[in-house]
């Protein structure tokens, strides 16, 4: 067994789109941006979306597209939650770094260079709001040489007056479609045989998240070999298995609370996440004929309410519990309300 | 050493329990540019043992190697400088940590601390360039804000340095690191292979073992191989040779839980409530953690309730415990548990019995 010395690249990294036009699904925004690798006009850009859905590729890439491996470290600064980016961070780290003067916009080895430097804040949905109204004078100031970038995944925490001043796009979670072309371009470099079926069920599972896509994939082609099956990616993809949803149901349906207990220690005992078996149960109560419609609202209003709690870090088992009860209150046709509530 | 210890398997190849996971972390490992990985599962599955291997696997003897240190950081915090403790274990090529420890700090851990290890690229003896592995413990307990400061590390220095994370539930890791690791889940192992298991210690050990003994502890253990080699070792202090009809006794807090759980069961009032206040107390300068108390205590009571209670009492447990996590008092949210308890309990009892 030789120990591992050097490493390469984990494939996310390596299938990482180098150029604009490389980032699939997201045409907008690549559109504007290939738009502006010719007029190096740039606004101010809010790119928000689900994880791995190309974000911080596509600002990574049109940075250096704009300027290329010998004026990146002067152009650019990226600037991401690993940082400390408190208020003195945003007033000290991003003047110095905008104030000094850029030369005038000309062509250089072969990249368009602009006149202007490039801020990339991602992850910013984590700096705080004070830190946020800081960077609006920031902005201002110094409007002419730079372009601010910023990231996030929920648009609704970064402060109006920034996000008004950005062109905004959303990026959309991959389409099953372009997923599988990407996988398949994958595959191909790496020697892999999927059949239709792994195809599908790998796309479905990622759940348009094209990096978690790529992560199953390598993972399980380091497990199972070249050959890969949907059976493999379920397995690698840590998907609750649809027996364990089912026993959890039929306990509850049985009206035996004690049973519906047992299933739930057992979930909690093979080590299955717990926000992860409230959303296949939703699809499955969703989807079953066998349930009348009041019967689903009863069940769904309380999986929205513990999986909101499990988001605080409440304990699994005790939120599971209690999602079991109201749902074998709900299936069978159980009061809603306690009695002995005072 | 604790058995536990003692007989912690040390290879991918020696382990007792999850040998199939074993093999396929082994095949994981063969090429060099594996993903991240996030192990989850219960307390006492084998997260550790498995971790401990596969750092084995990937660097050979010296990965057993350790120093521990304690260290204090400065850290720059804007307007003033910290200080933050924090003991790491450290071989020549992997570094492990429990960034939890320093509470609402943990974002400077790291932002500062994780970074640096992770930019900082080791070089080994022959002066190659070497590939480093952090082991992060119980990120389930990072705040929010740190587990955001740790995506763009993953990403950044992901060439040559691995995160290997660690967790008892991963529903309190976010979707953002879930996405960025292999997550491999680690469940309990069955009763079947905890009792091979400590039959295999027992052989070791030169002891004989009546027939269903071992089963007997394994099924007392709750699937946690920690507790059931745990409770093997007092078996063997207490009393030996053992015999089939050997008690193998509880822990000393569970013994407090059930008798609080009685005591509320018998009287509803005022004063009792007080008593209990001072058990609760007791429970928890002893450091058990108040989730724990709050779960046992609930297992106490459903032993004793009639069905149609059981609904009603586990619904308010899981109310409690949800407000115990976003207050600051564990104590006022346990307590309000018993009181609703002795509440819904006695108006039971009066609608019931008049
Ligand atoms: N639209 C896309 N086109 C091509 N590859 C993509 C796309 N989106 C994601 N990927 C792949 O997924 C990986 C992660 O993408 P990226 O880092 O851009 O995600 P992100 O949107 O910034 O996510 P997060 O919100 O978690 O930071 C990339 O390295 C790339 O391999
Ligand atoms: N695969 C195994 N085969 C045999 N014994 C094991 C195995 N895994 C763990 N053990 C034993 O069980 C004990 C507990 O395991 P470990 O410390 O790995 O649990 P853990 O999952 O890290 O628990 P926690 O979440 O509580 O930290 C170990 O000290 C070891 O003795
Ligand atoms: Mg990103
Ligand atoms: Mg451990």
């Amino acid at each position: 067994m030789a120990p591992l010395l050097q490493s390469s690249q984990p494939w996310v990294e390596k299938y990482r789109p180098k150029q604009v036009k490389d980032v699939a699904h997201q045409d907008e925004v690549v559109r504007v941006l290939t738009n502006t690798l010719e007029t190096t006009n740039c606004p101010h850009m809010l790119f928000y979306g689900p994880p791995g859905t190309g974000k911080t590729t596509t600002a990574l890439a049109i940075a250096h597209q704009l300027f290329g491996p010998e004026l990146y470290k002067s152009r650019v600064l990226e600037l991401n939650a690993s940082d400390d980016r408190g208020i003195n961070v945003v007033r000290t780290k991003i003047k110095s770094f905008a104030a000094v003067a850029v030369g005038s916009g000309q062509r250089q080895g072969g990249y368009p260079c602009p006149p202007y430097k490039i801020i990339i804040l991602d992850e910013a949905d984590s700096m705080t709001e004070d830190a946020q109204n800081a960077l609006r004078r920031t902005m201002e100031t110094y409007s002419k040489v730079t372009r601010f970038f910023f990231i996030c995944n929920y648009i609704s925490r970064i402060i109006e007056p920034l996000a008004s001043r950005c062109a905004k796009f959303r990026f959309k979670p991959l389409s099953e479609e372009i997923m599988t072309t990407r996988i398949l371009h994958i595959c191909n470099e790496e020697g892999l045989n999927l059949d239709a079926e792994a195809l599908s069920t790998l796309s479905s599972i990622s759940q348009g998240d094209l990096r978690r896509a790529i992560t199953y994939l390598q993972s399980a082609a380091r497990l199972f070999g070249s050959s890969i099956s949907s059976k493999d990616l379920i397995s690698v993809s840590g998907v609750v298995p649809q027996e364990v949803v089912e026993a959890f149901l039929i306990a509850c349906k049985s009206g035996d609370f004690d049973l519906a207990n047992k299933e739930v220690n057992n979930v909690i005992a093979e080590g299955y996440p717990v926000s992860q078996m409230l959303s296949q149960l939703l699809e499955v109560v969703v989807e079953a004929d066998d349930i009348s419609d009041e019967q689903k609202a009863r069940i769904c209003k309380k999986l929205g309410e513990a999986d909101k709690c499990l988001v605080d870090g409440a304990d699994e088992y005790l939120q599971l519990l209690d999602v079991a009860g109201n749902t074998m209150r709900a299936l069978c046709n159980m009061p809603q309300e306690f009695s002995y509530e005072c | 050493m604790l058995w536990v210890d003692k007989y912690r398997p040390k290879t991918l190849d020696n382990i007792t329990a999850h040998q199939h996971i074993a093999q396929n972390l082994k095949k994981l490992v063969t090429e060099q540019d594996c993903p991240h990985l996030l192990f989850y599962g219960p307390p006492g599955s084998g997260k550790k043992t498995l971790i401990m291997a596969l750092l084995r696997q990937m660097f050979g003897p010296t990965a057993e190697k350790v120093k521990v240190e304690n260290k204090t950081w400065k850290v720059d915090a804007g307007s003033r400088t910290l200080d933050i403790e924090l003991t790491t274990l450290s071989s020549t090529n992997h570094v492990e940590l429990n960034p939890s420890d320093a509470g609402f700090q943990d974002r400077y851990i790291v932002q500062e601390i994780i970074k640096e290890m992770a930019k900082n690229r080791p070089i080994d003896t022959k002066g190659k360039k070497g590939f480093k592995v952090l082991v992060l413990n119980e990120v389930d307990k990072l705040s929010r804000e740190a587990q955001h400061s740790l995506r763009r590390t993953m990403e950044k220095y992901s060439a040559y340095c691995r995160l290997i994370l660690c967790c008892n539930s991963s529903s309190k890791v976010t979707e953002a690191i879930r996405s960025r690791c292999l997550n491999v889940r680690i469940n309990a192992p069955t009763e079947e292979e905890i009792v091979k298991v400590l039959e295999l210690i027992g052989k070791k050990e030169g002891l004989q073992l009546p027939s269903g003994f071992a089963a007997l502890i394994a099924e007392k253990s709750n699937r946690s191989l920690r507790r059931a080699i745990l409770s093997f070792e007092t078996c063997r202090v207490q009393q030996y040779p053992f015999t089939s009809k050997q008690v193998i006794s509880s822990m000393d807090w569970e013994e407090y839980v059930a008798e609080i759980a009685s005591d509320i069961m018998k009287e509803q009032s005022p004063k009792r409530l007080f008593q209990v206040r001072g058990k609760l107390y007791e429970l928890l300068v002893n450091c058990i953690p108040p989730e724990i108390i709050l779960k046992r205590l609930l297992y106490e009571l459903l032993k004793k309730l009639d069905a149609e209670l059981k609904h009603e009492v586990c619904h308010w447990a899981a109310y409690y415990e949800h407000r115990m996590r976003l207050g600051q008092k564990a104590i006022f949210h346990i307590e309000a548990f018993v009181a609703k308890f002795m509440s819904i309990y006695k108006s039971f009892l009066i609608a019931t019995f008049g």
